[in-house]
């Protein structure tokens, strides 16, 4: 989890990852963040989420995204 | 479902904004009482109170600018009304005689045969003119839908607000003014002027590829003889002695041909000038184009004569209510000579008709 | 049928009886009956070509659905006995046989979508390239594009794609599909909708209910008064400008700007809420297309509050399967290695946004001004982006941040720039706008503004005071309407007030609207002649 939240520090250095849930509803990530995310992800978790998981249910937390990330390391 | 009360508060308010867009469009309809007088003439029939008339006119401009009710009552005891528009067009005539007949029943029907080269509508502005002073009746919607242009809207001519609405930004005082009443603009139909151009030149006619009037001209007609023979009217058809258009011989031989076969009256005026008395130096206001007072004035002795003779008309002068009645028109109809002799004598042109005079 | 007309007035007060007499279960189908019928009055060829994407998105999303249904019932029945690798080989299996129907479909109904469109667009460009080597022409094709194709092949595609995602299973009924893609009010210019939020909606039976009724009737009426009122009023006036490049230079190209954008904004807007209100009264919710985009700050902040459902529509299907495809990662990664982290992480972006731009561009239209347009739309983003570390810098050094007159600054830029690059709708010719663009610096005629030439443009006194009035109502309601719905609060206030407001709007649209043929007193006076 400490790789995603140094990933998403890098993005938006005043926000605390750790603790909000709202990143999608309050727009403190944009389309550009999260496809940036996406790309910085693959790299560093080897998964390569599908456009159908592009969702504010899996974007809305650091957890939330760290457990899709998990969801789909178990699939490969 | 909604409750009765506010179904009650929606009706009041439905109402009061109908009330409201009625008094908006009376506001917003030109009101033609100052200027292009020609638009208030359909309105004034429905206005008269006595519509008992031994002849009823209609027709376009050589209808209403060439005779004179007045002068066929002092003359002859008939009593008479013009229901002319500008440049009516035949089946705005033949409407226009359906709708009278329901108000009652003429011993004789006078109708302009120049609208017979029209076949199909020429202009919005005059369709309007021709439509809006009547008021809404089956007849009415038979007649808007003969003469709609391609571009006119149905709706427009149920609320006329549609078509007036850009008014708004024109209303003088005269749309307040007359906001409610209006006033006489003719005498039973005929709209009077005194001043005088005389003919100079008459336009060379051009020759036309066909002389044939249309079918559904001649259709019109059909429904106008018709009508009155089953109403058991005479239809007189009439071309008025102006030098323009030209009204040329192969269109007199088929109101001629037309007249012989329907056994009606047709009377060509341009034929007989010389009877009639007139003088296009002092009996036109235009060139030739219409009649003045004067003229019309020759014009009704003239044919007065003709129909009182020919169909039996009884002369009605010794009618008491009657006599009553025109001699308050002969008042009103002398009023306005005097005052349109006035303002000639005062501007050198009569107002209502030359407002633009001044523009150019 | 325009919606600002006679016929269409009276289609929609017909429509709303009827629905509401009979009984909820055919409502659907009174809906699909109307939609059609308002299709066919623009010809009987343009109901065959949306019958036909109709057709082919149906079956090709109830097959795709029937793999979906036919996958989970075999790895459920063959839970145990399955290895992961197994499981996985037979998910891609079914995989890329969904997608052969997803990619013949979006041929097919893309295809129709670009054949109408872009040929004779491209015609054009291939007769220029051929003029320079006198090879002779192509002649253009005699096509014209059936109304709202952009639309609803857009909103088609959007379903068959999140079938194939697996989002929602595909519909059963083709009657009830039909209707979710050709349903009439969003047909002619959105807005775009989702089938997991529009198409329950209408199905299901809507009693009356007055509330609705009666805040869609007033949306409808509000959305007529920005049309006939403002929009028609003003277009002369853009028409005048834009139409005679030569002749309106310098101040006229600012002037022109801010009237196509008053424009353009009172006629869209307007167009979306005749159409959100005509669903509101039938009891459906359509999504929003605009949010007081003139009040927006940044020209990101622009499209997020200006055809909204449209820029969704290009983020869900065209930019985030693009920025996250197998082909852009390899870019993203190669950029990385070759242009170090903190540029190389920005090349992806930048190219699935020009990417995008590109192409809500030429869906605009098929000429080169929308496609620079949206390339202009693209650079100007890509340049914000570009000038964080500047604004950052900015904000450090001077403390305006979230005071008044900065955000008036804000709002004011953005409008500008937007109103600047839109122009190029009107102009049609890039050369032409930028050659205008070039007169604004170069052309000193300001003081136009001041000696009565605005007056020759098509609008004279009385509609400059009708629109500068609708300009403030416009203004004020979305000022009012930032803490909250106007309707909500209106329905709060006395009801002579309420009266006074929806009586004025509904009658200053018949008296003040522009339409109708104009009262010219000269065609009144009577000339034989």
């Amino acid at each position: 989890m400490e790789a995603l939240l140094r990933i998403l520090e890098d993005l938006h250095p005043e926000v605390d990852f750790a603790t909000n849930k709202s990143l999608i509803d309050d727009k403190i990530l944009d389309s550009f963040d999260i496809i940036t995310l996406i790309a910085e992800i693959s790299d560093e978790y080897d998964v390569k989420i599908p456009v159908e998981e592009i969702v504010p249910e899996n974007f809305n937390s650091a957890e939330a995204l760290y457990k899709l990330i998990q969801k789909l390391q178990d699939e490969d | 479902m909604i409750a009765p009360k506010k179904i009650a508060k929606l009706a009041v308010a439905a109402l009061i904004t109908i009330a409201l867009l009625i008094l908006l469009q009376s506001l917003l309809m030109p009101k033609y009482m100052t200027e292009i007088l020609e638009g208030a003439l359909i309105s004034e029939y429905y206005r008269e109170e006595n519509k008992d008339h031994d002849v009823i006119f209609i027709g376009d401009c050589e209808v209403y600018e060439n005779f004179s009710p007045v002068t066929l009552w002092q003359e002859y005891g008939i009593t008479s009304f013009i229901r002319g528009s500008a440049q009516q067009l035949i089946w705005h005539s033949y409407y226009l005689l359906e709708e009278t007949l329901k108000y009652e029943k003429p011993k004789v029907v006078v109708f302009n045969v120049l609208s017979m080269k029209y076949d199909r509508p020429q202009k919005e502005a005059y369709n309007r003119m021709a439509l809006d002073g009547m008021p809404l009746s089956v007849t009415k919607l038979k007649s808007i839908k003969a003469s709609m242009m391609d571009d006119e809207k149905f709706i427009t001519y149920i609320f006329p607000i549609l078509r007036y609405h850009s008014r708004w930004s024109e209303l003088t005082a005269e749309d307040f003014k007359y906001l409610f009443k209006k006033d006489r603009v003719t005498h039973n139909g005929y709209l009077m002027r005194v001043d005088v151009k005389p003919l100079t030149t008459i336009p060379t006619e051009r020759k036309l590829a066909n002389y044939r009037f249309s079918d559904i001209c001649y259709e019109y007609l059909d429904k106008m003889t018709e009508l009155c023979k089953k109403n058991g009217i005479e239809l007189v058809l009439i071309k008025a002695p102006t030098i323009y258009p030209h009204w040329y011989d192969e269109w007199d031989k088929q109101m001629e041909d037309y007249a012989e076969e329907n056994n009606l009256l047709y009377i060509n005026f341009l034929k007989y000038t010389d009877e009639i008395g007139i003088d296009y130096q002092t009996d036109t206001y235009d060139a030739g184009l219409h009649l003045n007072l004067s003229g019309a004035e020759k014009l009704s002795r003239y044919f007065g004569k003709i129909i009182q003779e020919e169909f039996n008309l009884p002369d009605r002068r010794n009618d008491e209510k009657l006599s009553r009645i025109w001699a308050a028109k002969a008042d009103l109809y002398v009023q306005e000579m005097e005052k349109q002799y006035a303002e000639l004598e005062e501007l050198g042109y009569l107002k209502a008709f030359n407002s633009r005079r001044n523009d150019e | 049928m325009l919606f600002t007309s006679y016929n269409f007035i009276l289609f929609l007060l017909s429509l709303f009886i009827i629905y509401y007499i009979i009984p909820k279960k055919y409502q659907w189908m009174l809906l699909l009956a109307a939609s059609f019928f308002f299709y066919s009055f623009s010809g009987w060829d343009n109901v065959a070509y949306i019958t036909v994407t109709i057709i082919a998105t149906y079956f090709a999303a109830l097959k795709i659905g029937q793999l979906h249904l036919q996958q989970e019932s075999y790895l459920k029945e063959n839970k145990g006995s399955l290895s992961k690798e197994e499981k996985k080989a037979y998910k891609e299996k079914v995989k890329s046989s969904q997608k052969k129907y997803l990619l013949i479909c979006l041929f097919f109904d893309l295809g129709i979508l670009a054949v109408l469109k872009y040929t004779n667009f491209v015609i054009s460009n291939i007769n220029s390239i051929s003029r320079i080597f006198n090879a002779g022409e192509i002649s253009f094709l005699d096509i014209a594009l059936p109304m709202g194709i952009s639309f609803y092949t857009f909103q088609s595609v959007g379903y068959l794609v999140d079938v194939y995602r697996g989002k929602y299973l595909p519909e059963k009924n083709i009657g009830k599909f039909a209707l979710f893609v050709s349903f009439f009010p969003q047909l002619v210019q959105g807005p775009i909708s989702r089938f997991d939020d529009l198409g329950h909606q209408l199905y299901s039976g809507h009693g009356f209910d007055f509330r609705n009724v009666s805040f869609g009737m007033q949306r409808i009426i509000w959305g007529f008064f920005k049309k006939l009122v403002i929009a028609d009023r003003i277009l002369p006036a853009v028409k005048t400008i834009t139409q005679n490049p030569d002749t309106y230079q310098g101040i006229y190209v600012l002037v022109g700007m801010v009237f196509y954008a008053v424009q353009l904004y009172a006629d869209f807007t307007g167009g979306i809420d005749i159409t959100i209100g005509i669903a509101e009264v039938l009891g459906i919710k359509l999504k929003e297309n605009f949010e007081r985009p003139f009040f927006s700050k940044s020209t990101a902040e622009y499209w997020r509050r200006w055809h909204i459902t449209m820029g969704t529509w290009f983020r869900d299907y065209v930019f985030y399967p693009v920025s996250v495809s197998n082909a852009m990662l390899k870019v993203s990664k190669f950029s990385r290695e070759k242009l170090g982290e903190k540029t190389g992480k920005r090349v992806p972006v930048y190219l699935s946004t020009i990417i995008v731009w590109f192409a809500t561009g030429i869906w605009h239209g098929a000429s080169w001004n929308f496609i620079v347009w949206g390339l202009l739309n693209c650079l100007v983003i890509i340049v914000s982006q570009e000038l964080e570390p500047f604004y950052a810098w900015f904000h450090n050094r001077f403390n305006v941040r979230g005071k008044f007159i900065f955000k008036l600054f804000q709002v004011g830029r953005t409008f500008l720039l937007m109103s600047a690059i839109r122009i190029l709708d009107c102009y049609r010719n890039v050369p032409v706008t930028f050659r205008m663009y070039w007169s604004v610096f170069t052309k000193w005629n300001i003081n136009e503004l001041f000696n009565g030439a605005l007056l020759k443009l098509g609008l004279d006194k009385a509609d400059y005071f009708v629109l500068v009035f609708g300009i403030i109502i416009m203004i004020a309601v979305s000022l009012a309407q930032r803490s909250g719905s106007i309707r909500e609060k209106l329905s709060a206030r006395p009801e002579i007030v309420r009266y006074a407001a929806y009586v004025g709007l509904f009658i200053s649209i018949i008296v003040f609207g522009a339409y109708g043929i104009g009262y010219d007193s000269n065609q009144f006076i009577y000339n034989q002649f």
